[in-house]
């Protein structure tokens, strides 16, 4: 079976490949979909849950979680299905004991990568992580707990960011830079030592690029960016600007 | 169930918490009561974790030497252990001092923070282990039982599912934190 396009590689050239219509299974279910839209918008689109977390409507793909793996019957690696596209006749499963088994093994090591201390979180009640960890049926960690050492920057006036519950989904990178076109975050090293950063690594307090939009604070999953003087549990986020910008640049 | 269920319940480093909203079960307990026999915990008056316990409800993490012998000698004896609340299934607030050492840990508490006679506790009092870890990195682990605390429901679930003899599945029944 011929590999599956990822996001990146297909052409945004509507009027000289124009979209072509395929059919292909998800879970045993026949689905239609345009050629550009990923394995999840089709499967979202029919119902069928996946779940997500680096995901975020209004904000490029990243593929950075892994947690929307899939299932393509004829190869042998799972696919992050919010970067694949489909293929005519593809067979997709999303739930197969294979995919759940990896996807809690995925969950269980974002948890086991930071120090993420629910009770007495800002977000507490309000997470979509800890929300993952309830739907995916996660009662506890199998791995050992790392208990990396990681700072609070509280320079800024109005946010703080407490890299202890950060998952690296990068939502913060990318909204910074595709709808604010700041880019005042990026990330720094490789791995399990990698940290978003605010400019060069500088706090974020000292930041020049940084317009204090705070867009970054309410698309964060996490407690991880948060607005200062919020106790515990007190954090909603507010994400309603996302789609309303998506929107309005939409419109010719 | 014919048989009394001879339940122990115990608390490491917790704050008590768990013990709370167990006892918030309220007269749902009195209805409990003719099938469980509570053999041991705070709310016992028995010195000894006695042998052939059925059910220990364990709460709080495994923070000093003393906790990682009692957390064995409970495992030895009892036939079903529940890490009771999110101390004892990851380690949860007790936990946020293993970013550092024991010995600015101590200094912390005992020296910077004290009013008067600041001294390091040397008798009477049990060594901290280098981290606070979960129940479950040191003994096998029957049922997890997340919740900062367990909400009570979870809980009298829990026991309910035991009573009838069945191992209860608490997946989407409570989570992390509250």
């Amino acid at each position: 079976m011929k590999k599956p396009l990822r996001v990146d590689e297909r052409s945004l050239r509507a009027d000289v490949n124009p979209v072509r219509l395929l059919t292909f299974k998800i879970d045993d279910r026949d689905v239609s979909a345009r050629a550009d839209e990923t394995i999840l918008t089709v499967a979202r689109q029919n119902g069928i849950k996946i779940p997500t977390l680096c995901h975020m409507e209004g904000l490029s793909e990243h593929g950075a979680c892994r947690l929307c793996i899939v299932e393509v019957k004829g190869m042998s690696r799972l696919m992050p299905s919010c970067v694949t596209l489909p293929r005519q006749d593809m067979e997709v499963l999303t739930k197969s004991d294979r995919v759940l088994d990896y996807r809690r093994k995925i969950l269980e090591l974002i948890f086991s990568e930071r120090n993420h201390v629910c009770s007495v979180c800002v977000t507490n009640g309000h997470c979509d992580l800890q929300a993952l960890a309830v739907e995916m049926g996660m009662t506890h960690v199998r791995y050992d707990y790392i208990y990396p050492t990681h700072p609070i920057d509280a320079t800024h006036p109005r946010f703080s960011v407490d890299h202890n519950r950060c998952v690296l989904c990068l939502r913060c990178v990318r909204v910074c830079d595709e709808i604010e076109g700041a880019h005042t975050w990026d990330v720094m090293n490789r791995g399990i030592s990698s940290k978003v950063i605010t400019d060069l690594n500088q706090p974020w307090g000292s930041s020049e690029t940084c317009t204090g939009c705070g867009k970054c604070v309410q698309v964060c999953p996490t407690g991880a960016l948060s607005e200062k003087g919020k106790s515990v549990a007190e954090m909603v986020k507010r994400r309603q600007f996302l789609p309303y910008l998506q929107m309005m640049r939409h419109r010719e | 169930m014919s048989k009394v269920l001879r339940i122990a319940t115990t608390w490491l480093d917790g704050c008590s918490g768990c013990h709370m909203s167990f006892l918030d079960l309220d007269e749902r307990l009195a209805d409990m009561a003719p099938h469980i026999e509570m053999v041991y915990g705070p709310l016992v008056d028995a010195k000894v974790f006695p042998e052939g316990v059925d059910v220990t409800l364990v709460e709080g993490a495994v923070a000093t030497d003393e906790d990682k012998k009692k957390i064995r000698m409970i495992r030895d004896r009892s036939y079903i252990l529940v890490s009771f609340g999110d101390c004892a299934v990851t380690a949860n607030v007790p936990g946020m001092r293993n970013q550092f050492k024991v010995k600015d840990v101590m200094k912390r508490g005992y020296l910077e923070n004290s009013s008067q006679n600041p001294e390091l506790p040397s008798i009477g009092v049990p060594h901290l282990l280098d981290r606070a870890r979960p129940v479950h990195e040191f003994v096998s682990v029957d049922v997890f039982l997340p919740g900062c605390p367990p909400p009570t429901e979870a809980i009298l679930y829990t026991i309910s599912e035991l009573l009838a003899g069945r191992v209860p599945d608490l997946k989407g029944k409570a989570r992390f934190g509250a």
